[in-house]
């Protein structure tokens, strides 16, 4: 094995290592910001500060029961939790942490991670079909419906961002933002873009897959031990992925004044992670109706506009 | 849109309030004197048993957990020969509390009761019954009652006319 490849595997293997840690660290973290904003401690009894509450969480899920229905399709029932870590960790693939961490340079490295975060839907409806029970197809349903509608301008809001870089390479479009970060004349892609972000790592408010107060749990009704497990963590990691990219794209990636580049992108991406957390302690769920009205009658015709406008300075300022 | 950074910033703010809930085995939190917890049987300020048997706890609880007999002693009292109540099945509603008659069985602010065995669960008198009035403490049924026990006759209770002999009357 040469020396590079050899460099190489070992900078694939600890980022996704960290980043699979990171996601395990979050259950925790939210657990604590939820607590801290509903008045309570969380959970602050394992280990210091309550984190090893991820590892004994692990264990349990180890033990528990790893059961599949008799009425499942099996195969397909073990497939889909893979695929959601398996896409949501290839996603990161093209994430550009810091000026030479990363792991590959695509120059269609945008649209490999949107094509990324939407495969994982597959995990979802594949999982949700599997399981051949009602709430879970109901969740798969609701999911596949979600995706398809937020989807479409996901990728409408960042190609205000593609135009002003004038480039798909994450790397490049976080050098294009020395200037300023994409977030001021991109202001609307921001929202739009946050928001279908939500909309597709299945979070709340927008989690109408799993709604637990109307679908058990939604897609993931039949699951157990680490195979639930992979949905969650896969889930964990979607909005770090959605974290990482909306600091890419919108708030200038490493860059940054004074500390490391790589520290300037954790701490934004860990602010983004946050208000993801906010989101989920502060929203109520809207109905799905309403979540499909606000996708097509309101955020498509926002995110068109907003290209449209864009599109029209810069080729007035040419 | 407003509305909802609306709510996102008053639940933000809620990091820097106190909290509400206490770190319960290290600290126990404050419980209200009338907290429906385990059941106690009292006495009364005599000193005797106040349950007069009359079952009308076992009729009023909802998951029918209490279970009781009868027995009588030299006086022509009423007092439980025993009395069981099972609190795995119990559901603390104090609907006993509020049917007895005599104060006697009362619920109290105490509700740590595990046990690692069921069976443990099932408190039988001697374990129900404790040696002070509870929170009625100058009660005693039969003081003010008008049925005659030895010791006490009829129309001696407080507050109780002497009977009327009707044969006396001259009507
Ligand atoms: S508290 Fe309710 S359930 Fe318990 S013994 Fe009394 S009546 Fe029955
Ligand atoms: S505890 Fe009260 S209600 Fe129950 S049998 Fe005794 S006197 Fe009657």
């Amino acid at each position: 094995m040469s020396a590079p490849l050899l460099a190489q595997l070992t900078t694939i293997f600890g980022i996704l290592t960290v980043v699979v840690l990171l996601a395990a660290l979050l259950t925790w973290v939210e657990r604590r910001l939820l607590g801290l904003w509903q008045d309570r401690p969380g959970p602050n009894r394992v280990g210091p500060f309550g984190l090893l509450q991820v590892v004994a969480d692990m264990i349990k899920l180890f033990f528990k029961e790893d059961f599949v229905p008799h009425f499942a399709d099996r195969p397909v029932f073990i497939l889909a939790p893979t695929l959601v870590m398996a896409t949501m960790l290839l996603g990161f693939a093209v994430v550009p942490f810091a000026p030479g961490i990363g792991i590959v340079d695509l120059n269609v490295g945008l649209l490999f991670v949107l094509a990324m975060s939407s495969l994982a839907v597959y995990s979802v409806v594949l999982g949700a079909y599997a399981s051949n029970n009602k709430y879970a197809l109901l969740g798969g349903l609701r999911a596949a419906a979600q995706t398809v509608s937020y989807e479409v301008f996901m990728g409408l809001s960042l190609m205000g961002v593609v135009m002003l870089a004038g480039s798909f390479n994450l790397r490049e479009i976080v050098t294009a933002q020395e200037g300023g970060w994409f977030v001021l004349p991109q202001f609307l892609g921001f929202v739009i873009f946050f928001i279908a972000g939500i909309a597709e790592s299945h979070r709340l408010p927008f989690d109408l897959p799993e709604a637990e107060h109307e679908l058990t749990a939604g897609f993931h009704t039949e699951y157990s031990s680490m195979k639930f497990g992979m949905f969650f963590v896969g889930e964990y990691l979607s909005v770090i992925l959605i974290s990482a990219l909306i600091t890419t794209l919108f708030l200038g990636g490493w860059l940054g004044p004074w500390l490391p580049p790589l520290l300037w992108f954790c701490i934004k991406t860990a602010l983004l992670v946050c208000v993801f957390v906010l989101l989920r302690a502060a929203l109520p769920r809207p109905r799905y109706d309403q979540l499909m009205q606000f996708g097509w009658k309101v955020m498509l015709p926002l995110a068109l506009a907003n290209l449209l406008v864009t599109g029209g300075v810069l080729l007035w300022l040419q | 849109m407003i509305s909802q950074l609306r709510s996102m910033w008053l639940v933000f703010r809620h990091l820097f309030t106190p909290r509400v809930t206490v770190e319960y085995p290290d600290e126990k939190p404050y419980l209200a004197p009338r907290y429906r917890g385990r059941i106690v049987l009292t006495r009364d300020p005599g000193g005797e048993e106040r349950c007069v048997a009359c079952n009308l706890c076992a009729v009023a609880c909802p998951p029918d957990c209490i279970s009781l007999q009868k027995a009588e002693d030299e006086n022509g009292r009423w007092y439980p020969g025993y009395f069981r109540i099972n609190f795995s099945r119990c559901i603390m509603c104090g609907l006993c509390e509020e049917a007895c008659p005599t104060y006697a069985i009362q619920l109290t602010p105490d509700f740590e009761m595990c046990e690692y065995d069921r069976q443990n669960m099932v408190y039988e008198k001697e374990d129900l019954l404790i040696n002070g009035p509870g929170k009625y403490h100058h009660y005693s049924f039969y003081h003010v009652a008008g049925k005659a026990v030895g010791g006490k006759d009829k129309g001696a209770a407080e507050n109780e006319e002497r009977p009327v002999d009707i044969r006396g009357l001259n009507l």
